[in-house]
């Protein structure tokens, strides 16, 4: 019994927070922190499969974001809102196809990593970044040129899709979901990268020349490999879509894409645990930066000094954020984890569960 | 001497017509031919740059010839990858000793199963039955390879952490557990002291012996070469230059010339 | 305004295509200067030194400060005198930025040896540090830079020049020639090359290898600071985010000639300036980044050591 004692506490915790939301104990400001912790999760867990298990050094992983994003929010909006006509099918069965919806911008999303994955046969590591890089341009600059998505004035209108479920039953619904996606993408990952299977990753990153002899097809498990991390970072886009109710292509470029590879670095590459604390650390900090009377107080030996200058908490976060990981780098670039999970630092946990 | 295992009726293990390797102006290997037969022990020696870790290269897969044929088991390997020479039976070990460090050495040989594993990303995800049943079965057939090369006592350690001559018994054991028909040993002997060497020599000898496998394997510690393989093929300049048992080649004055130099120089 | 068809067929094409072919060899001068930085810094340190396409932003804005200062009135010196003193000001600037950069967070990871990867990222967040501190201590609006040199437009046939364009493409063919002497003809140059081919072997034959560093990052960023002075003249609004997407270009423009090569690099940003300015004279102009990313991969494809460089392969 004592085996499930996690799980036990994380459905407890996550009925809780869906109670909590649903009878306005915590406010949507809350909520919203909280998705955003969610989201976060999937995101730098998705990240950590390319950049720490396998070892490559990507920067555009929000392009795959991007797409889920829209994607989905398009096929939403033919199936339950009005913008491009009547919908599609009856509000009833939103429950059903909302999910799939997401999945369905998670596939496309993962397919669309073969531009990344099958140059990644052939380069070296800077090269890769390149291509990442540029593909995330590319991918922005493309829908921007797509007007009948908005281009770069954005797409809304996959908002009606949460109104649809939110008639059927007046809940939290987007909280719903980020928290199911959230543990499916962690327990995808966990199941994934710990069978023998998985374990390939591991050893293409450690010697890949040894991995190619030992039968490890390695273009093959690489094409996977970044077809899940893009697949699920394309599920986060989609929830992230639906919960701001309005997309636009620069909502997911290159600083989008650093932030991912912030959370994967500071977690510790190829650790699963180490990007999911990374990853509340993260938003945590953020919110926390985000609050104008903090960042003064932090400020104010330097505004003492400089009396006319009134910076603005939004434009410091991102001078903080990258010096935090400059320092990190500088005293403990391993990161929180190193490569361990958190098993192996603190062995008592692991009598509370079993991860199969 | 070795004793004779080979089964001269049956599919070369391994032939090789004709290869020419050439990387820009500079021919690495000249028409190189060779035919091993299931069951034998064979080396390949040569000064330093002859070619031979090229023609290694070639057989498992790494370049792709310029000229040529590689027959594994009588097949075609034109355009394979590595990987899949591995899964028609050719298994190798490097000179410098190429271990997943950073994995524990039962993950070592698990993962070499790869090819064979049976199952693949949705079972994995799934943990179906297949799965468990194919997970159970590559565990055990681990564990009862490295209690057979008595490193059991080490599953749950990291290769950086054992001893250099362990290592290198660890790479042949996990080269081995993907039941190859040929294995190559690249410099099997290079960065061992001499109590270590012996070891291996013992070791391979037994492999030689229990395993149905051919051996293939470049060295530059003579005593090894001349006390395990029964067939030595010499190279040079990527040619071949003298062929023949231990004693043949022992004293046959091509070779003595490529080792040593010319008098006349 | 007329769209670049209409003067398409009020021109002859001859005209057409010189004037492009002026305005992509003045456009890729710019990331010519830039990936010169790039390749150098990668050549001897194999460091993606992703915060320089900022410290092009950074010379950009130094090069703004120092020239209404010496406008002003404490000083104030003719336009044309301000300009003189201005490029050399704005390079020694932008090569002390460049070098403290190095010293402060490149070097201490150098010594410790850590991984090459460290070292990137922490390239990649000192640039997201230089913009949002620039756009924190300056704030978000846009600085207008002042005009130095008279533009002198001449009309030869139908093909108008302005003396800033052939100002920036001549900088750029002598920037080039200059840094091939460096690199092939003086002891510093061969220390340069020297410590990409073997950095460990470098302090063994009596060499300082960190002032070797600290002469390449004095070279790509005061180079880069040039660049930024020079574009600051050319399109004269500055921002925060100036260096961002022209950085990032640049160092594809660097690898897609060959990186740690210089010639490479000059190439590579000419190429880019000519696929810029042909997409955007057939195409609407949104598609610009959109083709040059394109061109560019499919280049790095097909021979994934760029143009000039040379295939790395690792030994078996």
């Amino acid at each position: 019994m004592k085996k499930y004692s996690l799980n036990m506490l994380l459905i407890v915790f996550a009925i809780g927070l869906l109670f909590a939301a649903h009878f306005r104990i915590i406010d949507s400001y809350i909520q919203i922190v909280v998705m955003t912790i969610g989201i976060n999760i999937m995101m730098s867990t998705s990240l950590n499969l390319v950049n720490g298990n396998m070892g490559e050094f990507t920067c555009g992983h929000a392009a795959f974001m991007c797409i889920g994003a829209y994607i989905s929010s398009i096929l939403s909006v033919f199936c339950f809102g009005t913008k491009f006509g009547a919908p599609l099918l009856p509000a009833a069965s939103v429950v059903i196809v909302f999910p799939i919806i997401l999945l369905i911008g998670g596939a496309v999303a993962a397919l669309s990593s073969l531009l990344v994955s099958v140059p990644s046969f052939k380069t070296r590591d800077d090269y890769l970044a390149i291509i990442s890089i540029a593909v995330n341009y590319m991918i922005i600059s493309a829908i921007e040129n797509m007007d009948f998505v908005g281009g770069s004035r954005g797409f809304q209108g996959m908002k009606d899709t949460v109104w649809a479920m939110i008639d059927i039953f007046d809940g939290p619904w987007m909280l719903f979901w980020v928290i199911n996606f959230t543990v499916f993408t962690v327990w995808v990952i966990r199941r994934f990268i710990s069978s023998t299977y998985g374990k390939g990753v591991n050893a293409i990153c450690q010697d890949e020349v040894a991995a190619e002899i030992m039968s490890v097809n390695t273009n093959k498990i690489k094409i996977i490999n970044f077809m899940v991390a893009a697949g699920l970072a394309g599920c986060a886009g989609g929830l992230y879509a639906h919960i701001i109710g309005y997309v636009n292509p620069q909502s997911f470029n290159i600083l989008k894409s650093t932030e991912a590879m912030v959370m994967v670095y500071l977690g510790g590459m190829g650790s699963l645990s180490g990007a999911i604390i990374s990853a509340v650390i993260f938003t945590g900090l953020l919110e926390v930066l985000r609050s104008q009377a903090i960042v003064d107080g932090l400020l104010s030996p330097i505004t003492f000094m400089f009396p006319d200058w009134e910076p603005s908490a939004g434009v410091i976060k991102w001078v903080m954020i990258p010096l935090l990981l400059v320092i990190v780098m500088q005293f403990r670039p391993e990161g929180i984890m190193g490569n361990r999970e958190l098993g192996d630092v603190f062995p008592k946990l692991k009598k509370f569960y079993r991860f199969k | 001497m070795a004793q004779t295992l080979v089964q001269t009726d049956s599919t070369p293990v391994l032939e090789v017509r004709s290869l020419t390797q050439r990387f820009g102006g500079l021919t690495a290997v000249n028409d190189f031919n060779v035919k091993l037969l299931p069951g034998e022990m064979t080396g390949l020696i040569g000064p330093n740059g002859a070619g031979k870790t090229t023609v290694f290269n070639l057989v498992s897969g790494f370049y792709q010839p310029t000229e040529g044929q590689i027959l594994v088991d009588g097949k075609l390997t034109a355009g394979f990858k590595p990987h899949k020479v591995t899964a028609l039976g050719v298994a190798r070990t490097f000179q410098n000793i190429r271990l997943w460090n950073d994995m524990t050495v039962l993950d070592n040989i698990r993962v070499a199963q790869h090819h064979w594993l049976g199952y693949g990303l949705f079972h994995s995800v799934v943990r179906s039955k297949r799965y468990l049943q194919r997970e159970a079965e590559i565990a055990k057939e681990a564990n009862e390879l490295l209690e057979v090369f008595d490193l059991q006592k080490f599953a749950d350690e990291l290769p950086k952490n054992l001893p250099y001559g362990t290592q290198r018994k660890l790479e042949i054991a996990r080269a081995l557990s993907t039941h190859p028909k040929l294995l190559l040993l690249d410099e099997p002997a290079a960065g061992l002291n001499s109590s270590d060497v012996k070891d291996l020599i013992r070791l391979v000898r037994w492999i030689h012996e229990n395993f149905d496998v051919s051996i293939w394997m470049i060295e530059h510690h003579m005593d090894v070469v001349m006390d395990l393989c029964n067939q030595i093929k010499v190279i040079d300049f990527g040619q071949t230059i003298a062929e023949g048992t231990p004693d043949e080649i022992r004293n046959h004055p091509a070779v003595i010339t490529a080792y040593l130099g010319d008098d006349n120089i | 305004m007329p769209s670049r068809f209409q003067r398409f067929t009020k021109e002859n094409p001859v005209d057409f295509i010189i004037q492009n072919v002026l305005n992509a060899l003045q456009w890729g001068s710019f990331y010519a200067l830039i990936a010169l930085g790039y390749t150098l810094v990668y050549g001897v340190l194999r460091l993606i030194n992703f915060a320089h396409g900022d410290i092009f932003m950074v010379g950009a804005y130094i090069s703004f400060f120092v020239a209404g200062f010496l406008l002003g009135p404490i000083v104030g010196l003719s336009p044309v005198m301000a300009f003189v003193v201005t490029v050399p000001l704005t390079m020694a600037l932008t090569s002390l930025v460049g070098v403290t950069l190095e010293r402060i967070a490149y070097r201490p990871l150098r010594r410790k040896g850590a991984h090459r990867l460290y070292v990137v990222i922490t390239a990649l967040m000192c640039g997201l540090i230089l913009e949002y501190s620039n756009l924190a201590l300056l704030g978000a609006s846009r600085l207008k830079f002042p005009e130095l040199i008279e533009k002198q437009i001449w009309n030869l046939g139908g093909v108008t020049l302005t003396n800033l364009k052939v100002m920036v493409i001549v900088a750029a063919i002598l920037v080039f020639l200059f840094l091939q002497w460096v690199v092939t003809r003086t002891r510093v140059g061969m220390a340069m090359r020297a410590i990409s081919y073997d950095k460990f072997a470098i302090p063994l034959m009596g060499i300082p290898i960190d002032s070797i560093i600290v002469v390449t990052f004095i070279l790509g960023s005061g180079f880069a600071g040039l660049a930024g002075l020079l574009f600051a003249m050319s399109y004269p609004v500055l921002e925060p985010f100036m260096g961002m997407l022209i950085g990032w270009k640049a160092f594809i423009a660097a690898v897609v000639g060959g990186i740690g090569d210089i010639k490479g690099a000059f190439v590579g940003g000419f190429l880019l300036g000519f696929i810029e300015v042909g997409v955007v004279s057939v195409f609407p102009s949104t598609y610009r980044d959109l083709f040059a990313f394109t061109i560019l991969l499919l280049i790095l494809w097909m021979k994934p050591s760029g143009l000039f460089g040379i295939p790395q392969s690792t030994k078996i």
